[in-house]
């Protein structure tokens, strides 16, 4: 079979995806969480007297709490390929590579499997992360004094 | 309405990822590691923090607040302890995500088994 007919005939089967309702299922996903985000810091200020500054690091704690749950509890996976980058680009997307690299390497073991590939997927955007603000900022506090 | 704006505002950028995704072939990781340095680029000139005043908690949920984050703590120490504090700083502010990642992940691994 050549390569044109072979392209023709999966064209035929794959469906097509949707980019439009991709990207409105992603905006109404991310958009949830953000809100979801937003409800628990004013409730935490509101109803428990907590610090702005606490009030978020225990929201984005309780975030990645829940998406690592919701990972070894094994439906997150589901959840993903539907709400795609809704769910990817928030933070729960950094909880579900960090738990799902674990819980996929659990059989190799604890060192060379658990421990050693605990940042497979995770490990570019710290890496990334802190290079790119470790430039950025010597830019910045040579530059502009900080 | 600052319900409203985290709303708008985290919708917005997991948008722009969506249409990244659908439109060239990056995979979610090279997506999450250009939106850490992107969010890093924009706080180099403050910018973030001004996100964050006008969108409120919304804008703290995407992984661009990562490398904010990041960025803040290495400056936010650097101006007391100078080119050290850039390197000593820079998990100051996200430090309490990544532990609790490494954490749960971890302890959660544990108890459950991979679904096949």
């Amino acid at each position: 079979m050549n390569k044109e007919r072979y392209k023709e005939i999966t064209n035929e089967i794959v469906p097509e995806e949707d980019k439009v309702k991709n990207g409105f299922t992603a905006f109404l996903v991310g958009g949830l969480v953000g809100l979801l985000g937003q409800i628990i810091v004013v409730v935490l200020e509101n109803n428990f007297n907590v610090a702005h500054k606490d009030a978020t690091s225990i929201m984005i704690v309780f975030l990645i709490f829940v998406a690592s749950l919701c990972t070894a509890l094994g439906f997150f996976d589901n959840l993903v390929s539907k709400a795609k980058a809704g769910l990817i680009v928030p933070i729960t997307g950094f909880a579900h590579a960090m738990t799902s690299a674990m819980l996929d390497y659990k059989k190799e073991g604890f060192v060379t499997g658990i421990g050693a590939n605990a940042f497979k997927l995770t490990g570019s955007v710290i890496l990334y992360g802190v290079v790119s603000a470790y430039i950025f900022g010597l830019v910045r506090y040579l530059f502009f004094g900080g | 309405m600052i319900f409203l704006y985290s709303f708008l505002f985290c919708g917005f950028v997991c948008l722009i990822g969506q249409i990244i995704l659908d439109n060239t072939k990056l995979t979610p990781g090279h997506v999450t590691s250009l939106f850490v340095v992107i969010g890093a680029f924009l706080d180099s000139f403050g910018l973030y923090d001004k996100f964050i005043k006008w969108f409120g908690a919304g804008t703290l949920v995407p992984i661009t607040s990562f490398g904010h984050s990041l960025i803040h703590g290495a400056l936010a120490k650097a101006d007391d302890a100078g080119f050290l504090g850039l390197l000593a700083g820079m998990f100051n502010l996200t430090s309490s995500g990544i532990v609790s990642a490494m954490v749960f992940g971890f302890i959660l691994t544990l108890i459950f088994k991979a679904k096949d």
